[in-house]
């Protein structure tokens, strides 16, 4: 691309032909503001912001769609668009209410900022200012219409970043105001992308609103534990509640992208059922409150008396990688037991075996919004996987990205897909046969695939893959916030950490239906959901959970555990992406399945080293093949680091066991969400895939 | 949704008047025309009108709420609408509205109780020459005095 000279007040920079000037001034450090200018959106040219002083143009001319050219001499603040800007500012604010001590916005607001900014203390308007009232179009999304600046950045990212389409802008003039999809309500993602990018406070959260004022937080970067696609969230903290997520700063793999789990579903931390004090089952029957040490003592007493072959662990796949390393490290050493397993919801361990031999064919995210091609088989991605299907939309719409789709149900994708192919799940390699002729005239391309292609399927996915003849990455789907951490860090039944051979032992539901089971710990999963039975019913059953699950109920002892919002540690993503876990808040009686792994392991005289998130992340690093490249500096910071696995097939030690996504949409994950009001409270819940 | 043939062969004609992949364009039309037959923008009848464009009902509503002459909800038998605007607010238009107003007993978009007349403040009908305007569906009265108001008006009663 051809350079040109611009100079911008009165400084010579250099910049690609046809760039546009805000973007341009910005990479050089110039600020010119602006509202309805989004990078990455379309450009709508709505608030006149923008104007800037261009030498030999008649008139003021919008830095937002002006593309740069030889020579251009530009002025962004002198005097005609300081007096341009200061006119736009009296316009914008001519109808609004000014209710800044109320607003939700007041303090991090791009009208306040430049109403400062510019000094517009006064207006010429004496007209009575047009209100309406404000209206509520579902649990999460408000509408002030007076505060509205009509900059169209929510219509737009409704429409382009999120693929729904259900706002708009209707009615004319002073009447002007933004609409929802069915006429007084939204139904839509509930993702609240609306909220987050309105430049005012003209859209706000229902579980936000009026709470606190944003200099009032603590903002705390952590990871969204919900499903597995591994999006950074900013917790907004204040008085130890979480009252806000989102991720304005733009950091992490996700951008500011979120979705209704990550930006709302944090509210089960302070649901009144959780689990604050442990419980132990008494000679009555009954769980009754006890003390830690007692809890602790009576567990690991019995851990002693039970260790062997006999006892089953069951692992989470929402735990970090520390807890669940340690967790299978406690398990095979000091209780000498190898069925160990989780509930596994897509089947990584082939594809990694199947590329063996070869390196770099892991997709990270970021390679669905770079790769020329992508394929989706056997998953509805908008429900199952907001952020792939997310990244996939955008790289379609900056790259023209080729979409392909072979699924049993529409999916979002057949918008832009350049073929879509309905076929039932079990036959989805005959769907990608069927395209194998437009795939293979393919630069590149990226295959994500659901748990319906497992085992074989999965060879054959591979097979099919490399014999295009062109680089494919491929990315096997899995449920959970860490679900890839628990294949990663060996909860598995034959394979130790990094898939290394182990001794053989139970899968979960061998554990399940083995009568002579005489103990079984299950760290933050709920196995007996759904009315399934645990055969072996002397067994002793110790749970680590949030709340009384199912399989809670049915313990000896509970164990109150901290959710991912409350550690630190390290959770590794779908793609393998290992990112950093902040604590956002304090636990009220409960502890990390760290301490409380630590703790039993105290009581039983076992010596697990040094029991804290960083120390134990040391030995995964010193220790599990993948782990052991990754650039610190990265995850510190708040980064992705892929792991690398394996460059060599895996051991077939692995014991097979049942592999099954949950099947969750947008609105549910497992047990979490169960008890997230705000996501029980969204009118689209449960929602439905395929449809 | 189901329209008369005569509305069926009016939007099939409609169609073909703009280039090939901007049939959006038929919309306002459509909707015009449409609401003669339907009584008003319904939901169903968006909907209908949308899938035929390829559009979403989203960007049909937009642009049902931009036009004031569209309706969501029926008007009356005779809609009157009196300009405002200024060639004939200068004319005498907005004491002419206000006394239809009072004459007929309803503000701005409202409707008789027994659905036979409503009325609509209206921006610029294009009769400035002949101001102030008034309009009853799709007649048009030219330089109307409060009194040939008033004949109007009596004269949609029968």
């Amino acid at each position: 691309m051809a350079l040109v000279n611009v100079t911008i007040n009165g400084v010579p920079v250099q910049a690609e032909n046809g760039a546009l000037l805000i973007e341009v001034a910005r990479q050089n450090g110039i600020e010119i503001p602006a509202f309805c200018y989004y990078e990455g959106m379309s450009l709508q040219a709505a608030c006149r912001m923008c104007l800037v002083e261009v030498e030999k143009a008649p008139k003021l001319m919008a830095g937002c769609t002006l593309p740069v050219a030889e020579g251009m001499v530009v002025r962004t603040e002198s005097e005609p668009v300081v007096k341009a800007r200061k006119t736009t500012l009296e316009f914008l604010l001519s109808n609004h209410p000014l209710d800044c001590p109320v607003c939700d916005k007041g303090g991090e607001c791009e009208l306040q900022d430049m109403t400062f900014k510019y000094g517009v203390g006064e207006s010429r308007f004496t007209e009575v200012k047009q209100h309406v009232p404000e209206k509520q179009w579902s649990p999460v999304v408000f509408y002030d219409a007076p505060r509205c600046i009509l900059c169209y950045r929510c219509v737009r990212v409704c429409n382009e970043g999120m693929g729904v389409g259900a706002l708009g802008i209707s009615y004319r003039g002073v009447n002007a105001e933004i609409i929802p999809s069915h006429g007084d309500h939204l139904e839509c993602d509930e993702c609240g992308s609306c909220i987050d990018i309105c430049p005012v406070g003209s859209l706000t959260s229902g579980i936000y609103r009026y709470k606190t004022r944003p200099w009032e937080m603590e903002h705390v970067g952590t990871v969204c534990t919900h499903c597995s696609n591994g999006c950074k969230t900013t917790l907004g903290v204040r008085n130890n509640e979480i009252v806000r997520g989102n991720n304005r700063d733009k950091s992490g793999i996700n951008g500011e992208f979120l979705c209704v789990k990550g930006r709302y579903a944090f509210d089960f931390t302070q649901h009144p059922e959780r689990l604050q004090t442990p419980l132990v089952r008494n000679e009555a029957g009954e769980l009754e409150p006890a003390s830690w040490s007692r809890a602790l003592k009576l567990v690991a007493e019995k851990f002693k008396a039970l260790a062997g072959p006999e006892f089953g662990v069951i692992g989470s796949t929402r735990t970090t990688n520390e807890e669940n390393y340690l967790l299978q490290k406690f398990a095979r050493t000091a209780l000498g037991t190898y069925s160990i397993d989780h509930h596994r919801t897509g089947d990584v361990v082939t594809l990694i075996d199947a590329l063996s031999g070869k390196t770099g064919q892991l997709a990270a995210i970021e390679d669905l919004y770079t790769s020329k091609a992508v394929l989706v088989v056997a998953s509805d991605l908008a429900q199952q996987h907001p952020l792939l299907a997310g990244k996939i939309r955008a790289n379609f719409r900056h790259h023209k990205a080729a979409v392909y789709a072979v699924t049993p149900g529409p999916v979002r994708e057949d918008k832009i897909a350049r073929k879509s192919i309905r076929i039932a799940e079990a036959d989805s390699l005959a769907g990608v046969e069927q395209l194998r002729e437009l795939l293979a005239k393919e630069t590149e391309l990226v295959i994500v695939f659901g748990d319906a292609v497992q085992g074989d399927k999965v060879r054959q996915l591979v097979a099919f893959g490399e014999s295009l003849g062109i680089p494919v990455k491929y990315i096997a789907l899995v449920d959970y916030a860490n679900s890839r951490g628990a294949l990663d860090m060996g909860l598995l039944p034959g394979l130790a950490p990094g898939y290394h051979a182990a001794a053989p032992g139970r899968s979960l539901q061998q554990m399940l239906d083995d009568s002579s089971l005489a103990a079984l710990w299950v760290v933050g999963a709920n196995p007996l959901k759904g009315g399934r039975k645990l055969a072996a019913s002397g067994a002793f059953v110790v749970v680590q959970d949030l709340f009384l699950t199912e399989t809670a109920q049915r313990a000896d002892v509970v164990l109150p555990a901290a959710s991912a919002y409350e550690k630190n540690g390290t959770v590794t993503n779908v793609c393998g992406q290992v990112q950093r876990l902040k604590k956002g808040v304090e636990t009220v009686g409960a502890k990390t399945d760290l301490a409380i792994i630590g703790l039993l392991a105290r009581g039983m005289g076992v010596d697990l080293g040094k029991v804290d998130a960083d120390a134990v992340f040391a030995e995964i690093a010193a220790s599990v093949p993948g782990y052991n490249q990754l650039p610190m500096p990265v995850i510190l910071t708040g980064g992705a680091a892929q792991t690398h696995p394996v460059n060599g097939g895996v051991p077939a030690s692995l014991v097979p066991g049942l592999i099954a996504s949950a099947r969750d949409t947008l609105f549910t994950t497992g047990s979490l969400t169960r008890y997230s009001k705000i996501l029980n409270e969204v009118l689209e819940k449960p929602g439905a895939l395929y449809r | 949704m189901t329209f008369s043939p005569e509305l069926e062969a009016k939007f099939a004609d409609l169609i073909t008047h703009y280039p090939e992949g901007r049939q959006r364009a038929a919309l306002i039309p459509m909707l015009m025309f449409g609401q003669e037959e339907v009584g008003s923008i319904t939901n169903e009848f968006m909907n209908e009108v949308a899938r035929r464009l390829g559009l979403t009902p989203m960007q049909v509503d937009e642009v049902v709420g931009y036009y004031s002459m569209l309706h969501k909800k029926p008007m009356g038998k005779y809609h009157v609408q009196v300009c405002t605007n200024v060639a004939c607010m200068l004319r005498g238009g907005a004491e002419l509205y206000d006394h239809a107003c009072h004459k007929l007993g309803l503000g701005h978009k409202e409707v008789s109780a027994d659905g036979l007349v409503s009325l609509e403040e209206v921006e610029c009908m294009g009769a400035c020459s002949w101001a102030p305007a008034v309009q009853v569906n799709f007649d048009f009265h030219h330089e109307v005095t409060a009194d040939q108001l008033d004949t109007i008006l009596e004269g949609l009663k029968k």
